[in-house]
């Protein structure tokens, strides 16, 4: 078979094998032709790129994107109301967190001194967001922003809420009817309630419990309502993943005379976690895109400020371009990681792999 | 109420352990001279009253008074930080003590002022709701619109306004109600409704930017009710309160006195005995308020008077003076005498 004839005989096969799927084929291809046609038109061929008092993109509403709001208005939706001047710093801060992130995907990386590496990785990242050492200016929490805000939230919201999440578990587990009450407690009230509304709580009701002069920072309120969010749900995915492990698993341990702690962390746990992955990725997605609920108390994560772009009078009604902008950045990260935890999955599985679904199953 | 219970002790052991503890009994004037700022509760973002620019600058008219009083207590304009804050959470904010002044397009109302605890430390912008409708109506006056379809946001005074109005008018009319005001402004712009009714404010902005045409819409001369906005401070220190106030007044008498940012300096030897107290050369204003004599001077200074911050924020924008003009020009801009 020459090199030539193999996409068309794929297509033969795959395609138009026969009346039906030809039909669908044809059909999808019309839709296609209709809908991504005029939008790559929309996007890319009639876009105004480039327009710094809008004038053009208002010439060119209706028919071409104004992607010249996202030129002009780019490092405010990245980095909020950070001093334009050391702006550098959260963009280098996320970088980090990206570098972190890869460093941490890697399996031969998974050794002790990756905490270290954490640790040293925290700790550069809030020297360079807040400064006030080194000669960097301090920059007060209030001015934090966009990208980077979302990128803390989500990371420092992940980062407490796991460990949490596995206490929370193994509670809800545990023989002790007080310390089970407890989690069941915790659990089914934070999930009773969503999100936005521990947000509301975090911001507007807590202060008002405080004693008068008392405050704490609205970002670190609103970090912590997210871990407690976050824990509750965490903590039922871990439960699932401990219900699968056979008794077999804890009476053998005990047999072997581990202690509780051990036997958890040494039999359990990394077989139960390995099963939770799909759902545990599943819900660090789902909380990564809540962070932009933060937005209804006012602090400035991507979503806030791609929306506060658009009340300058001379981008408004450019609200299309604006949350494309926004949503191309939150797949880059969600899809990034689904990739992940399917290519985790896979070289986790492989030795307890069972029989893998036919490809014919339709 | 476990999680209110959590959330309170985690987080109060934490700002005791942080040590975030100011002392209640000092006075708030103290406190933000200690603290070296003045910290200013924003809107999120209203274009020509607080918004945060392409450079993560907070502009505006309200922010301008913000500005003004951290020029009058540390002679420098940039000493503020901003809480943007939501509706919502503005008023709690204020109470509890996480800023010393709320300036976001605050109404002054009577159960504002008492029940909630708070003092409103003047009117910083003249509002009311408006109705806009299509020229091609041939509308004249909001007494002409008995039926009329009309495009309103939900949740605030101006649902409530827009009833009120219709019914001591014993008119009738189809409400659209729209959350979003991006959504609510294209459905009147595609001609969902006859009318959209919103502050006056909100109409000129909306007109001058979302409007296809902006000739083809006009602005009813009734304006239905009054929404007095200004900045905001806490019951209890009257000794900021009167700090706030009397900065907003020096930014209105400045106008009226003829004293701007680029030409005040020249004023400094003036003759004129009003003057002379203004810029701190005569009288002890200064020292009555708690601040430095030139406290006046510094505001007109760096961040200018009534008028400049006006034509700076809002002109651009297609607002007119109007209400805002100085009393002497017909409008209700009128600061009492600074003696």
């Amino acid at each position: 078979m020459s090199a030539l004839s193999a996409p068309v005989s794929w297509a033969r096969e795959n395609l138009f094998s026969n009346w039906k799927n030809t039909l669908a084929t044809l059909a999808i291809a019309y839709l296609l032709w209709k809908l991504a046609l005029p939008f790559l038109d929309w996007a890319l061929v009639h876009a105004v790129w480039w327009s710094p008092d809008a004038k053009a993109c208002r010439a060119a509403k209706g028919t071409g994107a104004c992607w010249a709001l996202v030129a002009d208005k780019h490092r405010f939706m990245l980095f909020g109301t950070y001093p334009y001047d050391a702006q550098w710093r959260p963009a280098l801060a996320s970088l980090i967190f990206v570098a972190l992130y890869v460093v941490s995907a890697i399996r031969a990386c998974w050794r002790r001194w990756l905490a270290l590496v954490w640790l040293g990785g925290l700790v550069a990242i809030g020297v360079l967001m807040w400064g006030g050492v080194f000669g960097l200016r301090y920059v007060e929490n209030e001015r934090w922003g966009g990208l980077a805000l979302t990128l803390l939230l989500a990371t420092f919201g992940i980062a407490f809420a796991f460990p949490l999440s596995i206490l929370l578990a193994l509670a809800r587990r545990s023989t002790m009817p007080v310390i089970r009450w407890l989690a069941i407690g915790y659990i089914e009230l934070i999930r009773g309630v969503p999100l936005i509304s521990l947000l509301f709580m975090a911001s507007v009701m807590l202060p008002l419990f405080l004693p008068e002069g008392v405050t704490i920072d609205k970002l670190l309120r609103a970090q912590i309502a997210m871990i407690l969010f976050a824990a509750a749900y965490l903590a039922e995915v871990v439960r699932g993943g401990l219900q699968a492990i056979p008794r077999g698993q804890y009476e053998a341990a005990q047999a072997l005379g581990l202690p509780f702690w051990k036997m958890m962390g040494l039999i359990i746990l990394p077989q139960a976690l390995r099963i939770s992955i799909p759902p545990l990725v599943n819900t660090f997605i789902g909380f990564f895109k809540d962070t932009s609920l933060v937005l209804i108390i006012g602090l400035f994560d991507l979503l806030t400020t791609v929306k506060v772009s658009l009340t300058e009078p001379k981008w408004s009604g450019f609200g299309i371009e604006a949350y494309l902008f926004a949503s191309a950045v939150y797949f880059i990260f969600c899809f990034a990681m689904s990739r992940y935890s399917q290519a985790l999955e896979k070289s986790l599985g492989a030795a307890q792999s069972r029989t893998t679904a036919g490809k014919g199953a339709a | 109420m476990r999680t209110v219970v959590t959330v309170a002790t985690l987080a109060s052991a934490l700002a005791l352990t942080l040590g975030a503890l100011p002392a209640h009994a000092q006075s708030t004037l103290d406190a933000v001279k200690s603290k070296g700022f003045v910290q200013c509760g924003v809107n999120t973002g209203l274009a020509g009253f607080s918004q945060p620019d392409s450079k993560g600058e907070w502009k505006g008219l309200d922010v301008d008074v913000c500005r003004a009083v951290a020029a009058a207590v540390f002679g420098d304009a940039t000493k503020v930080r901003y809480t943007p804050l939501t509706a919502q959470q503005r008023f709690t904010a204020l109470q509890s003590g996480e800023i010393d002044i709320l300036s976001r397009n605050t109404t002054w109302t009577l159960s504002r002022d008492t029940s909630l605890g708070l003092n409103f430390a003047g009117v910083d912008y003249y509002d009311g709701q408006g109705f806009m409708v299509p020229k091609k109506l041939n509308v004249k006056s909001a007494k002409q619109l008995n039926g009329a379809t009309i495009c309103v946001q939900p949740g605030t005074t101006t649902e409530l306004n827009l009833a009120d109005y219709f019914r001591a008018n014993n008119m009738k009319f189809k409400p659209v109600v729209i959350e979003k005001l991006e959504e609510v402004t294209n459905a009147f712009f595609s001609g969902r409704c006859d009318v959209y009714t919103t502050d006056v404010s909100g109409l000129v902005s909306t007109r001058g930017t979302r409007a296809p045409n902006p000739a083809d819409y006009v602005i009813l001369p009734e304006v239905i009710s009054k929404e007095p906005l200004g900045p905001v401070v806490r019951h209890g220190d009257d000794q900021w309160f009167d700090i706030v106030k009397w900065s907003l007044f020096a930014m209105i008498d400045a106008e009226e006195m003829g004293l701007r940012s680029d030409n005040i300096d020249q004023h400094m030897g003036s003759k004129n005995p009003g003057i002379q107290r203004f810029v701190g050369e005569s009288g002890d204003l200064g020292k009555m308020l708690g601040l430095d004599p030139k406290w006046s001077y510094n505001i007109v200074k760096q961040v200018g008077n009534y008028g400049e911050s006006f034509d700076r924020n809002l002109k651009p924008l297609g607002f007119e003076r109007g209400l805002n003009a100085l009393w002497t020009k017909g409008g209700l801009m009128y600061a009492p005498p600074m003696r």
